[in-house]
């Protein structure tokens, strides 16, 4: 649906690693094994700047753990990625976040002993309050009078201004995902990771959630969300990259990989008999 | 049985200089496990370090300023070689070495090769003269009643409790500025720090050290209080002391420290007067003998933790949501 909103992608073929013409992200040859399991070996994988883009694939695919192990949660065995040209592997979680990406948890982390606003606040980046000195000398509070407006807007933004003293804690599962998405912003993402922003969410708050991950992509950030709802994958991006025991087996604009047989047979099982890892 | 008496005795423990060497004890833990989620189960190492820090570099003829440097300079090194290897890995490691090391070490001062210089397990006394050579109270009682002071005791609890609202004070500006909501968070939990940016492990640091920083004050007190450091005062039940003055208050409110420890020594006094008293007073006819009274005062006080854990389980200044929040 929104091909003409990023005519960069029209030209490139649909077919697994494929390069794009202005990739914010390059992952090369990351592999991690879990014992004698190869959860991920994604030989290569580029993702389009300022695009919505997609991974889907069966349960135990290795989505979460490739996620885990761009954002620094997790090591790979081998293998590199460039995220805006800079080499990120090796580096810590939250050097990774500073650099400017930003992931969610499937499982929500909310911050639960800590009010709505203090959620947000945290997140903000290049805070002087942060550090001993700082935060004695106490000339942080003009940035945090800045940063409390940006959080206050973004709660406007979302629907939770009304709650914006309440602990976290006292968030239903739906709101705790709407508070993370807002946070994760609030940390100036360049490229947004969302790891399963959908799950668990009933269908109206899901309209909203999509709405707010086109808002993301239209203000100038790039996404990659994991889903596995292929009504929603199918309306909301710009691209699809299928992964299925680990490796990618295809990738495409979403009607292209709708169609795509090896798609089909990753989620409905190779062959009869031999059913699709659970 | 004389109740003004046990009463006195009673207020005179909770305002007392152990009481404010178990406030700083536990407000070092407040900001370890209160405060960044760190279960710290060696307080009392701290406490040891800062006491013998002291007693040793006096003893071995330095100044007293120089002794209370040494004390914080050897919490800070301590809670750098505890922190360093265990900060990285999950809550248990820290709980696990802290409390191995809080015992290893009493027994490295009661050794007999470190003799010369703490004394073993005889320890150091006499070391704090130059504190009360500085004491500006004249000579005297001071109080109204049985209710009373002497000069020398209300100079260490001038200086104690001055110590503890100084401690507080930094908290206070700490832990309400963004580099305290940071503690906060990884209390709650670390990964969602970790993935907005935060360096959750130099927190930890942080934390460790000055909660380890605030424990040694605790010993110092008490070792300069008593004029005396024994390996054997530092034993992990006092840890637990610490925890449980702690608790009582409110784990994650600033001054539950201080209210703790307060009701923790007078409970603690009250019940053994109380005991006494009755004992002389012949209302337990033979159910208990007087050398046992100092035991079931112990399981008396632990009673009343009991029933404040059921009935008030947040502590005395806790706030009932945060706890019914609380998802660790």
């Amino acid at each position: 649906m929104s091909a003409d909103l990023l005519p960069g992608l029209d030209g490139v073929a649909p077919q697994p690693g494929v390069p794009k013409p202005d990739p914010i992200l390059v992952v090369r040859g990351v592999e991690r094994s879990f014992g004698g399991l190869q959860a991920v070996d994604v030989a290569h994988l580029e993702v389009a700047r300022g695009a919505i883009t997609a991974l889907i694939g069966p349960n135990g695919a290795g989505k979460t753990t490739l996620f885990n192990l761009l954002t620094g949660f997790d090591h790979p065995d081998a293998g590199a990625w460039l995220f805006d040209g800079q080499p990120l592997q090796g580096k810590r979680a939250h050097q990774i976040a500073r650099a400017g990406m930003v992931r969610t948890f499937q499982l929500t982390k909310a911050l639960a002993r800590l009010s709505l606003l203090d959620n947000m606040l945290l997140a903000a980046p290049g805070q002087r309050g942060e550090h001993l000195g700082g935060a004695l000398a106490g000339r942080w509070r003009p940035q945090e009078a800045r940063n409390r407006t940006e959080a206050e807007g973004l709660l406007e933004r979302f629907g939770l201004a009304a709650m914006r003293d309440r602990f976290a804690g006292t968030l239903s599962g739906g709101q705790r995902k709407l508070l993370e998405m807002a946070r994760a912003l609030m940390a100036r993402p360049r490229l947004l990771m969302l790891d399963e922003p959908m799950a668990g969410v009933n269908p109206a708050l899901r309209q909203t959630l999509l709405a707010h991950i086109q808002e993301i992509r239209r203000e100038g950030a790039t996404v990659v969300f994991i889903e596995h709802d292929m009504d929603v994958v199918m309306g909301t991006s710009d691209w699809v990259v299928v992964m299925a025991e680990g490796r990618l087996i295809a990738e495409g604009p979403p009607a292209a990989v709708g169609a795509d047989p090896e798609v089909i047979d990753a989620y409905l099982g190779r062959r009869h008999g031999k059913a699709a890892e659970a | 049985m004389d109740f003004v008496e046990i009463l006195a005795s009673s207020l005179r423990s909770a305002v007392g200089v152990p009481a404010a060497a178990y406030a700083l004890a536990a407000i070092g833990l407040n900001v370890h496990f209160g405060y960044t989620g760190l279960l710290n189960f060696g307080q009392v190492a701290f406490m040891l370090v800062g006491a013998y820090g002291t007693a040793v570099t006096v003893n071995e003829g330095g100044p007293l300023w120089l002794g209370l440097l040494v004390g914080i300079g050897a919490a800070v090194v301590l809670g750098l070689l505890l922190g360093i290897p265990t900060l990285r890995l999950r809550t248990d490691y820290l709980a696990i070495v802290t409390i191995a090391t809080a015992e290893i070490l009493r027994y490295v001062t009661r050794s007999r090769a470190l003799e010369p210089l703490t004394g073993g397990v005889f320890g150091i006394q006499k070391f704090a003269d130059p504190f009360f050579a500085l004491n500006p109270i004249p000579p005297g009682r001071y109080g109204f009643g049985t209710f009373n002071f002497g000069h020398r005791q209300l100079w260490v609890m001038a200086v104690g409790w001055l110590l503890v609202a100084l401690v507080l004070l930094l908290l206070t500006v700490l832990l309400r500025s963004p580099w305290g909501r940071v503690l906060k968070a990884i209390r709650e939990d670390e990964d969602a720090a970790r993935s907005l940016g935060k360096n959750v492990f130099a927190y930890k640091i942080q934390s460790l050290v000055l909660g380890g920083v605030i424990g040694a004050f605790a010993g110092m007190l008490l070792a300069i209080e008593t004029q005396a450091v024994n390996p054997d005062t530092f034993i992990s039940i006092l840890t637990f002391f610490a925890y449980t003055v702690l608790i009582l208050g409110g784990p994650g409110r600033i001054l539950a420290p201080v209210v703790g420890a307060v009701i923790f020594w007078f409970l603690l006094q009250f019940t053994d007067g109380f005991l006494r008293g009755a004992l002389e007073a012949g209302w337990l006819g033979g159910v208990l003998e007087g050398n046992e009274v100092a035991a079931v005062r112990f399981a008396l006080v632990g009673l009343g933790l009991m029933l404040l854990m059921i009935l008030r389980p947040q502590g005395i200044l806790g706030s009932r949501e945060e706890l019914l929040t609380d998802e660790r």
